[in-house]
């Protein structure tokens, strides 16, 4: 254990790190879009889904006990991924303490350049929607077991909906560079598959944000209901 | 004074190894106990430095620059000589000495030439295993090519950037001394002083060129690794900070000077393209393989190179050289050059170049091919004249490149101040009057790696126990009062011109006097005008700033000073020789077809120059050279 | 052709510094950019005024001594050119140009448009060389390297250590300079022997140094004048990670 807080101190682990709980972090983000394109499928089928996260792994584990493993999970990730960024942000600002009167970029895409706000975006867009549908203290009209009801009746007012495709944008945005800058962090860029990196974040960042903003959009105008 | 070179006795290809058992030896333990100091990094410096810091000697490495990789050897191009004889060619290390005592125009010595050829192979051997990426084949072998006109493949080389790729491994090497405190590197350091006590080289004085300070620094040898002279012409293709500094200090205190006025002038060079110009590009010397060079027949012709009608040509080179044409050696292609323009027969803006025509070779091989060739120098081409050659004749003129004359050394590379040592372009020792293409990486490379870390101890070994002098010494005073004065009168001069000016006029004095070729009248005139040149730089310079601080123009208006007496002892040489040898061509000695004539009868020797003093006369000692294994003869390229 | 130039002029390292703006009436389009600044100076110091410090030593590209931002870029605008390479020519009568030294707090400014570039030096020292004694080689042919390895490697060795990347990179990381003798050595055959070694000291010693960490911006590439690729950064990172199983020395 000793060696892995050691290998820690280096900002070369800590990208690595950050680029392992991105993956985790994105094969959620898949996952949770994937299930909840069941809405489309009727409040039934959605209910039934939610249902079955709880009791996933029965009868060896108890109900929602497979769930809360992986919340764990995915908490401990977020906690190491945010953790990792901004230690590496105080280290990059010291590293320039004194700016450019003039400053041109040549090559980093607008994604690359917004990852940390668009990570502060995401990280505000998390708790408040974990507010509003898992925990429900800010859904007017929270009903415990029917998260399709809570999704519906949530992103019917416009305001929440439009929250919710802002930071989809910004999640899309964040997916671009991030699924991309994973490589090179993790020194995957092999001749055979490195032209292929680029396709792959364009592709999940556009897939990502199209599926999980279908759904305020499917419900503003009435295909959900 | 007595000069004796120190050359072992016995058969040529015997006398390193019977040397090497013959000197004395400094006991492993005994080694940590030295203290050697070793002015510059380039590629003579810093595997001098490096190689001594592994035998466990203590060094101090300087250097002006910031980093000791950025020495000016970084920016050699085409290659480095070895005797491998990979390509089973016919290379040997004899062929190698014979052809570089042949290229030095019969004017080095042979012991020290056949030695150099002897570790060319070990240099390759030593670059490779630190990583030295060398061109390769596909069989992972190395590869080589021939290089300035050798009828064998000997020449190594890393692309176009070979001195970098070398200089890396030579700094990378140092870097491991210097990170296990065996070599303590001083960048951005000028040695501005040498300090003798009793006769014998004992420590420097130095400023740190961004406090200001100024450092004594006291050592059991000082080893002199700074480089050639070619910026005494202002214009060159040497970096800008190229200087004569810290030899010329040292021969201020004694140490002899040889061959001052062994300039080598490359043909290939682009054009200054007006009086801002501060320094010259090298084009690979390959690029004749293919262009063909000309100017307009007409004297004084206007008209752009396109509409100069095929019949108004004149090819002068393969007209006058019908056997070489184009590939005449460089000291030939860069005289006729000059002669064309001395014929108001030069091209471009300025009147001073000729054209260099790729239209046959595209029209021949097609663009595609010659873009394979040269792509890249095309580019360095266009970029720098905005020009496009492959469209309208490149300009090229000839420009110096490389100083053949330096401290006058033994075949143990010591001046004649004992302790005080000089290495790689800095010293005279190898080339004669001329030196091959691809011989200077190697000579520089030889010396710090294989040759100085030995005869270096030989030395130690006589002086252990003396212990390092105090740098409380009067000498060490006596020298930092002097660095500290010359400095403060050089602030305080307070004049109306700028450093540069002065040294551009310096430059062009010595270019038109002292340059591709010489006549009794110029040099003359040259040795009456330098002085007064000086003088007036002493009375009307401006240098502003401090010299507790940073300040490149007090760096400089150091520098120009010591340009100007070696540029007085330049001319002074070359007026001395009254023959024509080499890269010295001497107008008054030529053949009946204008080539140059040597008198071997009265000039077989180095001439090593003693200073005596501002404003006296230079004396003259002579080392008298013998030829026994390979026969002086003419030169002929008809 | 006229321009106007805003310059950082700073005295020392414990000078704030300040732009000034000169004019410059009669800039010729063939004069390389430093032989503008020498010009400049030449001015200056007719005008009894100090002249702009700035590094430079070989003038063609090689020596990485050169180099300042311009408008906002390192080494100006043109991809693939040093400061010392870029022409006037590529600006027009009226241009108003900024220019400022490497910013990066492992870069200090010596005065104006010097930095101080020793870090760099400290990364090499800490193990960007191969351990063979002079003397000690075997015979240059007795190692092949593939013809690709070897270009590769030539690649990654081609870095003039000028700091541009750093300058370049919006986090001021050492990353491409780095990776480029980590990878230069690392993938000859000559280098594998303190492979590892070498990655975790170079790496830590960039770390000591208050460079910046790597968010993959791309900026350094873009502005290195050699074009050394990000493709080396990937490799040192991952070099990196390996290393901490294949150094036994990693424990300590
Ligand atoms: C453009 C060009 C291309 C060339 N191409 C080739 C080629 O292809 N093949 C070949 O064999 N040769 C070539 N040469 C010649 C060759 O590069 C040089 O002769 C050789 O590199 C000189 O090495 P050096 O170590 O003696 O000196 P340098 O590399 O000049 O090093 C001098 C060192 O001394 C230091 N120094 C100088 N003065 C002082 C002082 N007062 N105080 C402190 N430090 C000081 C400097 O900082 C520097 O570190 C070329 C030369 C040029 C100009
Ligand atoms: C679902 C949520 C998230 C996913 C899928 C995700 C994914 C990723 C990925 C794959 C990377 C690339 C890592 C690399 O370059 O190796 C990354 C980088 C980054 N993430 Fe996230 N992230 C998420 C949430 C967040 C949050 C909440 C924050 C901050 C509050 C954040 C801040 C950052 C920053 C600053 C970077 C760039 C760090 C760097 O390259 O040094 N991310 N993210
Ligand atoms: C429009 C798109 C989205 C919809 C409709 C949606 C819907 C839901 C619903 C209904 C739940 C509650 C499930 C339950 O309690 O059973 C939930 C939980 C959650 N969502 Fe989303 N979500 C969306 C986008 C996102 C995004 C982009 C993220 C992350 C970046 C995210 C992260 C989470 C998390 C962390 C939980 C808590 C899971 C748990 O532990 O129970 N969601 N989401
Ligand atoms: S990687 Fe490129 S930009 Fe960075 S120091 Fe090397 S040459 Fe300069
Ligand atoms: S610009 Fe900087 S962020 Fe990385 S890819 Fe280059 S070091
Ligand atoms: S001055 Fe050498 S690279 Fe620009």
């Amino acid at each position: 254990m000793a060696w892995l807080v050691d290998f820690y101190r280096s900002p070369l682990a800590k990208k690595a790190v950050m680029a392992v709980t991105g993956v985790m972090l994105f094969g959620f983000v898949i996952g949770h879009m994937a299930g909840n394109a069941k809405m489309y499928l009727g409040a039934e089928v959605f209910n039934h889904y939610a249902e079955g996260l709880r009791t996933l792994g029965a009868p060896l584990l108890g109900h929602g006990q497979a769930l809360w493993i992986a919340r764990i999970g995915l908490l401990g990730a977020v906690l190491l991924h945010i953790w990792s960024a901004w230690q590496l942000t105080l280290l990059n600002r010291r590293a320039r303490p004194t700016a450019y009167v003039r400053r041109d970029l040549i090559n980093a895409t607008y994604a690359s350049r917004t990852m940390r706000w668009g990570g502060v975006i995401i990280l505000l867009f998390v708790v408040y929607h974990l507010l509003h549908l898992t925990f429900g203290s800010v859904h007017p009209s929270f009903e415990q077991g029917n998260p399709y009801h809570n999704v519906v009746s949530g992103l019917q007012n416009p305001w929440v909906s439009a929250f919710y495709i802002v930071a989809n944008l910004a999640l899309a945005f964040h997916l671009y560079h991030g699924l991309w800058s994973m490589f090179q962090s993790l020194g995957w860029n092999h001749p055979s598959y490195k032209s292929a990196r680029r396709i792959f974040a364009s592709v999940f960042a556009v897939l990502v944000a199209a599926g999980n903003i279908s759904f305020p959009l499917a419900v503003l105008a009435g295909i959900v209901k | 004074m007595e000069l004796d070179a120190k050359i072992p006795s016995g058969p040529i290809h015997e006398k390193w190894d019977r040397h090497r058992f013959d000197m004395k030896l400094v006991n492993p333990a005994n080694k940590r106990k030295f203290d050697v100091i070793v002015v510059g990094s380039g590629l003579a410096g810093a595997s001098a430095s490096a190689t001594l810091a592994e035998l466990g000697y203590n060094v101090k490495c300087f250097c002006f620059q910031d980093s000791p990789r950025r020495a000016h050897s970084i920016a050699a191009q085409g290659g480095i000589n070895a005797a491998k004889n990979y390509q089973n060619d016919g290379d040997s290390v004899f062929r190698l000495f014979y052809d570089t005592v042949k290229g030095g125009d019969f004017r080095s010595r042979e012991a020290n030439v056949h030695r150099l050829a002897q570790v060319s192979v070990n240099i390759i051997d030593q670059a490779v295993a630190q990583g030295v990426p060398f061109a390769r084949e596909y069989s992972g072998l190395l590869d080589n090519r021939s290089f300035g006109g050798a009828q064998v493949s000997r020449t190594f080389y890393a692309r176009g950037q070979t001195g970098q790729q070398l200089l890396l491994g030579a700094y990378q090497a140092l870097a491991r001394q210097i990170g296990t405190g065996k070599v303590r590197m001083f960048p951005r350091t000028e040695m501005l002083d040498i300090v003798v006590i009793d006769g014998q080289a004992r420590g420097i004085i130095t400023r740190d060129l961004v406090t200001g300070k100024l450092e004594r620094h006291a050592g059991d040898a000082v080893v002199l690794a700074t480089g050639g002279y070619s910026n005494v012409f202002y214009l060159s293709t040497n970096a800008k900070g190229c200087n004569v500094t810290a030899v010329w200090r040292a021969a201020r205190r004694g140490a002899l000077f040889a061959n001052p006025c062994y300039t080598q002038i490359h043909p290939t060079c682009i054009p200054a393209s007006g009086d801002y110009q501060s320094k010259l590009t090298l084009m690979s010397e390959s690029l004749r393989n293919d262009g063909r060079i000309w100017v307009p027949q007409k004297p004084g012709d206007d008209r752009v190179a396109g509409q100069i009608p095929e019949g108004e040509r004149d090819y002068y080179l393969e007209r006058r050289y019908p056997a070489f044409g184009n590939l005449v050696p460089r000291d030939v292609a860069s005289r006729n050059a000059k002669n064309m323009v001395d014929e108001k027969r030069g091209v471009g803006p300025t009147k001073i170049g000729v054209y260099l025509d790729f239209k046959d070779a595209i029209g021949r091989d097609g663009k595609n091919a010659i873009e394979a060739r040269y792509g890249n120098l095309f580019e360095m081409y266009e970029r720098i004249t905005g020009e496009d050659p492959y469209s309208a004749p490149m300009r090229i003129y000839p420009a110096p490149h490389y100083t053949m004359g330096g401290l006058w050394v033994d075949y143990n590379l010591m001046t004649n101040i004992p302790g005080l040592y000089a290495i790689g372009e800095a010293n005279f020792s190898d080339h004669g009057a001329n030196r091959l293409g691809a011989s200077a990486l190697m000579q520089g490379l030889a010396d710090g790696y294989f040759v100085l870390p030995y005869t270096i101890g030989d030395h130690l070994a006589r002086h252990l126990g003396e212990g390092l002098v105090s740098t409380d010494d009067a000498a060490f005073q006596a020298a930092e009062e002097g660095v500290h004065r010359r400095t403060e009168r050089l602030l305080g001069i307070d004049g109306s011109r700028t450093v540069d000016s002065f040294h551009r006029e310096l430059g062009r004095l010595c270019w038109e006097n002292c340059g591709m070729s010489r006549n009794r009248a110029g040099l003359e005139a040259a040795v009456a005008r330098i002085p007064e040149l000086k003088e007036e730089f002493e009375n009307d310079v401006k240098v502003l700033g401090s010299a507790e601080s940073f300040n490149q123009s007090l760096e400089k208006a150091g520098r120009l000073e010591d340009f100007f007496e070696l540029a007085e002892l330049m001319c002074y040489d070359a007026l001395e020789r009254r023959e024509s040898c080499g890269g010295h061509f001497r107008e008054e000695h030529q053949t009946e077809d204008g080539e140059a004539l040597r008198d071997d009868e009265n000039f077989q020797y180095v001439a090593a120059w003693e200073f005596k003093g501002q404003g006296e006369t230079p004396t003259l000692h002579k080392e008298p050279l013998e030829f026994e294994y390979v026969k002086p003869s003419q030169r002929s390229y008809k | 052709m006229k321009l106007t130039l805003n310059v950082w002029r700073q005295d020392g390292p414990g000078d704030s510094g300040r732009m000034v703006r000169y004019e410059m009436p009669d800039v010729n389009p063939d004069m390389s950019f430093l032989e503008m600044l020498d010009l400049l100076n030449e001015g200056l110091i007719e005008k009894g005024e100090e002249p702009v410090s700035f590094d430079h030593d070989c003038r063609e590209g090689i020596c990485g001594a050169c180099g300042v931002m311009i408008d906002g870029r390192a080494h100006g605008p043109l991809p693939g050119t040093t400061t010392c390479q870029l022409h006037m020519r590529h600006y027009k009568d009226g241009d108003e140009l900024t220019i400022e030294p490497w910013r990066s707090a492992a870069f200090p400014v010596v005065k104006d448009l010097v930095v101080d570039r020793a870090a760099f030096d400290r990364i090499i020292e800490a193990g960007g060389y191969v351990s063979v004694n002079t003397g000690s080689a075997p015979d240059a042919n007795l190692t092949p390297v593939p013809k690709d390895v070897a270009d590769n490697a030539f690649d990654a060795a081609t870095c003039i250590g000028c700091g541009a990347c750093v300058a370049q990179c919006p986090n001021g990381a050492a990353q491409l300079f780095t990776s480029a003798k980590v990878s230069h050595l690392g993938l000859l055959p000559q280098g594998q022997t303190e492979r590892w070694r070498r990655v975790r000291h170079m790496v830590a010693t960039m770390e000591d140094e208050a460079f910046g960490s790597c968010t993959n911006f791309t900026e350094c590439e873009a502005a290195c004048p050699k074009g050394i690729s990000i493709d080396f950064i990937a490799q040192m990172n991952r070099d990196f990670v390996r290393a901490r199983f294949r150094d036994p020395e990693a424990d300590d």
